[in-house]
Order: C-alpha cells, then structure tokens, then sequence
C-alpha cells in the first residue's frame, strides 16, 4: 500500500475520447499512436492476431470529420478497441484461433462491434485466444501463445489473454473479451487489468461464435474500472437478432461509480479465498478491509456448493462445445480436407482444423452427452447448476455483492500446465460459479504477489446488479495497493 | 468404460466416431486418460444427493421468441458461398453423402 492518498488515475480510454471530442487531439492522430504501439512491442507479446492498419485509419477519418463537422462523434469517439478474435468482423478474417476457420471472413459485424463503432470507438485489431476460447493460458491458440506484459516467461492468462496483454501493455486503451468459465476476468486479473461479465443476455451474442451458449457473454477490459462500466453501457441491451438478449432494460452502470459503499453489505466468500495462493487471498482480504474502511459492512460467509461449480462446469460447458462445434463440419466455410464420403471428409477436416484442447473439450462434452451416461453426468450436472443458483440467490438475501479472488494463482509459466488438463481447468475456480448462474462478476487489479505479479480482486453481484458490482469496484480500486507498470509496454503510446 | 474406471482406447474410439474426428491410436490413447482424469473429478458431482432438484439448462426463464413475419434483406448469396471451399451452380458442394458415385 502507498501512504500518500491515490492521485486522480489515468483514464486513458475516456481521456482521449474527451480529447478527441473537444478537438484537442485527432482520432487520427490516436490511431497512429497506436499502431506505432502495436508495431514496436507486439512482435515480443503477440496480443493480436490481425492488425487492422487500413479500416482503423478510415474509422478514425470518420470520425474526425464528424468532430469537423460539429456532430456527436459518440462517447468513444477515437478510442481504440482490441476486439478478441471470436467476434465476427465483416470482410476481416475471424479466427477464434482456430486452423478450421482457414481464410474465413465473416460477411457481417457482431451487434457488439457495430454499436463500439456507432460510439466512436475504432476497431484497431483482433486479439489472439485459446483456440475457440477453450482455454486459461492462450496457450492453445494456432498461432501461438500471447506473452505476459509484466513477465513474457509466463501466460497472459486466458481464453481472452491477447486482449488482457493488449490493454496491460498499453496497445490499446479497451478491449472486448469473451466469458464462458472465466476468460475475461481471469486474464485480466493476471495481467493487472479491470475484466467484467456482465449478466447473461444484457450483451448480445450476435456475431460471437458459440463455445458453451447458456455461459457465453461478451464484456469489456479496460485499466480502470470507470472505463468498464462505460462499455458495458455502450455494447449492452436488447438485440433483436439475439433471442437469448433479456427484455428488460439494461441497468446503466457509470452513473452509480462514485456513490461509496456505505452501509453496502459484503460477503467475504470462504471458499473464493481460502485455498487460493496465500499473496492472493491477502490481498483479497485486504481489500475487505478497504471496503470496511469505507464503510461497507463487511462478513466472512461460506457457500460450499460452489466447490461443485467446476466439475459441474467441465461437465456443461464441453457438452454444449460439442454441439456448437458440429458446425465446422468442411462443408460451408473454413477448411476442407477431401475425402471419398462427406462422413470420412467431415472427420478428415475436423481432425486436421482442431488443436489438442479442442479435440479433448469435444470428445469429454460428446461422452458426457452420449447414450448410457448422459443422466449421470450431463443431467446431474444441470442439477448441480440449480444448486449453485439457489445457493448464491440465498447469499444474496444477506449481502449486495460477494468478494473473493478471481483466480488461485498469479501468472505461471508458459508451459507448465500443457500437459495436465485439470491442473489448468483448476485456474477458473473461483469464475465458472457467475456463469453457472448468470450473474455478472468484476475483476480488479489489487497489487502483486512477492514476485511482482498481478493479483485480481473480484467482486460478485446478482443479475442485473452492475450498478452495485461497479459502485463496490470503484472504491476497491481506489483503495488498491499501486502495481508496477509491465516490463513489456508501448514506450510512446497512452502516455 | 474398462473395469477400473479408466476409460479404453475402443471408448474413445466410439466417442470420436460420434464426434466424427479421426484420431490416431496414439491421440486415443492420450485423450482416454486424460477424460478419465476429468471424470473422475465429475464424480463429485455425479456423487451428490439430487433428489427433488430441478435440472438448469439456461440461466434465463426462456421462452420462445418471436417477432413478426416480415420479409428483410438477408446475406448476400454470392458473398457467402465466397467463403465454401467447393460451390456448384449456386450450392454447396460435398463429396457424396450415400458413398455412391453420383
């Protein structure tokens, strides 16, 4: 902790969209700064997969020349966004990181980029994920792992690690990352970022290819928390061409941020902090103290069946995954390996398109849904589901939001969990609970290990409870110990 | 499922036949232990008294969905067959599906 009282921190995404709307710095200028950003570190990290040069200098024209002419440019006017690679980007190749989308281009936007656009914002690239965003290290992408801006040695985290590297590097002010089990909040909390899920069905899928459907959703990461909450006001409601979008309003977010915590009620969840690295559970502590301070009432709680959420998870999420994925069958887009029969040319492609992790996901979701095992595994685990949404629903009797950790660990080696595929799904322990019931969860940097690496605080709410979510966020940010800036970042950009 | 649990490379052979995948013996060998290893943590799960509880397969109350029956523009044709790795007179191309020469 630093003695002195936090100066006003840096927002860099909202900084420069005010200065671009007041004219004092072109959007243009912006996006050049940035491109000059990506070019000289990213060939060290590999945040993206696709640099978008051209279209982000002819967004970025647009929107200088709407500041020209007097009109709105949007409350994102300028700022550059790094869009993760599963999310469909018309006429610009949409990976998912994957071999079996081999020269696709989508032949339309995700709802989420057209309305990061209609704000302002710039599409400045595509980060690299776990192929499909099956993943904790991105580590299994096609091309190859993204590094870790505060210790290249180790994993950026995953499935969304390109776009958690690129905002922790300073490559771009936002990005938007994908949650299935944890793949935005727990990159973001390794690489020392703010990472949010929002409620199921407050973002549209549009656009977003499908790993797990009832756990999917997109949000933000961003360096502070306040930046967060103004691009979930931005990408959130209702879609018409999402059905599984809720019909209520969404809650708009930013306005709450700077209403404290007093008299909030805070559960501090045992199982979410005890048994994670002991540098991480202290600081999650200390950041229970902080809200404390602040006002907040602040009690240790305990809901044991989240210890079911990750079996439950692994059972779940590669059920669906094994679904969704029949879709890469060879026949209309991506990759073809010929064979004599579709049967033999559909198994021939998939053998050769997917990676070892996307193999596995299928082949565990395929047995737990097939004949003989489907109720012991797929169906007991929809059961189980039900008891961690009954379990968090009666927590939130007694408390606004829940606090733990957002991940076990700091950032490991790169490498040192390839090989024990239950060693790495042990990473999304303290996430896959918010998706299981839908529910949106914020993580939030919260100094570092003795080693200097990132620790995540992360703060649970109900559905539809953003505004509290980023109220409580707000003051654990301010009350966060200061992280040193990564050892791999832009030396020019953002500053 | 062999006896002790484990599961066998013919195990995973049927299961990546029903995920049409072809893998190696080698990979069979591979992802039988390593899916025995994932389910013998879901036995946790599969253990747990369930009695009574309702399954979850949404996080929403769903309910069908509809809006009104009106004609919109839709993708472009010739745009998305572009992305097909084989197309014939405005179609999808695929090898055949009955394994007879057509």
């Amino acid at each position: 902790m630093t003695g002195a009282a936090p100066g006003p921190m840096a927002r860099p995404a909202l900084d420069l969209a005010r200065g671009v709307r007041e004219g004092s710095v072109s959007a243009a200028e912006v996006v050049e700064r940035y491109l000059g950003a990506i070019g000289e570190v990213d060939g060290e990290l590999h945040a993206f997969v696709t640099v978008l040069h051209e279209s982000a200098r002819r967004e970025a024209a647009e929107v200088d020349n709407k500041v020209a002419a007097g009109e709105d440019p949007g409350p994102l006017a300028g700022v550059p966004v790094a869009v993760k690679d599963n999310m469909c980007t018309r006429g610009v190749a949409t990976t998912c990181s994957s071999r079996i989308l081999d020269g696709w281009c989508p032949p339309y936007d995700a709802t989420v980029v057209q309305r990061l656009r209609a704000a302002g914002a710039i599409v400045i690239g595509k980060t690299n994920l776990d192929e499909f965003a099956m993943g904790s290290s991105t580590e299994n992408s096609a091309f190859g792992p993204t590094r870790n801006p505060h210790d290249p040695g180790r994993v950026p985290g995953g499935s969304s690690g390109g776009s958690a590297a690129a905002v922790a590097a300073g490559l771009a002010p936002l990005a938007l990352g994908s949650d299935t089990g944890g793949s935005i909040r727990q990159p973001a909390a390794l690489c020392g970022v703010v990472g949010m899920k929002p409620t199921y069905g407050t973002v549209s899928r549009y656009g977003l290819v499908a790993f797990a459907s009832s756990l999917d959703q997109i949000g933000p990461l961003s360096t502070t928390v306040g930046e967060s909450a103004v691009v979930f006001d931005v990408i959130g409601g209702q879609d018409p061409l999402d059905s599984t979008c809720l019909e209520r309003p969404v809650p708009r977010s930013a306005s709450a941020l700077d209403d404290g915590v007093q008299g909030l009620r805070v559960g501090l969840v045992t199982e979410l902090v005890d048994g994670v690295d002991a540098a991480v559970g202290a600081r999650v502590r200390e950041a229970a103290e902080a809200l404390a301070g602040a006002g907040a009432n602040v009690e240790e709680c305990t809901i044991p069946e989240l210890r079911h959420g990750l079996p439950a998870y692994y059972l779940l999420a590669p059920a669906e995954a094994s679904s969704n994925l029949s879709r890469y069958d060879g026949v209309r887009y991506g990759l073809r390996v010929d064979a004599d029969t579709a049967e033999a040319m559909n198994a021939a492609t998939r053998a050769a398109g997917f990676g070892p992790e996307v193999k596995r996901r299928i082949m565990l979701g395929t047995y737990a849904l097939s004949a003989g095992y489907y109720e012991a595994y797929y169906g007991q685990a929809q059961k189980v589901r039900t008891l961690i949404i009954d379990a968090l629903a009666t927590a939130y009797q007694r408390f606004d939001v829940l606090l733990g950790a957002t991940t076990p660990t700091t950032a490991f080696a790169l490498g040192s969990k390839v090989d024990d595929p239950w060693a790495m799904y042990l990473s999304d322990v303290c996430t896959v609970p918010s998706n299981l019931a839908g529910h949106p969860a914020v993580s939030i940097p919260y100094g570092a290990d003795d080693s200097g690496l990132p620790v995540g605080v992360q703060v649970l709410a109900p559905a539809l409870g953003e505004p509290v979510m980023f109220q409580v966020a707000a003051v654990v940010e301010r009350s966060a110990p200061r992280l040193a800036p990564p050892r791999v970042r832009a030396g020019t950009a953002a500053s | 499922m062999a006896d002790d649990g484990g599961l066998t490379r013919d195990d995973a052979a049927y299961v990546a036949r029903l995920a049409r995948i072809d893998l190696t013996d080698e990979e069979l060998d591979l992802y039988a232990g390593q899916l025995a290893t994932v389910l013998r943590h879901a036995a946790q799960v599969a253990a747990l008294d369930t009695e009574g509880v309702e399954p979850t397969a949404h996080p929403l109350p769903l309910r069908n969905v509809t809006r009104p029956d009106e004609p919109r523009p839709c993708l472009d044709r010739a745009e998305v067959l572009a992305q097909a790795p084989a197309v014939e007179d405005g179609r999808f191309r695929v090898p055949p599906i009955l394994g007879e020469a057509l």
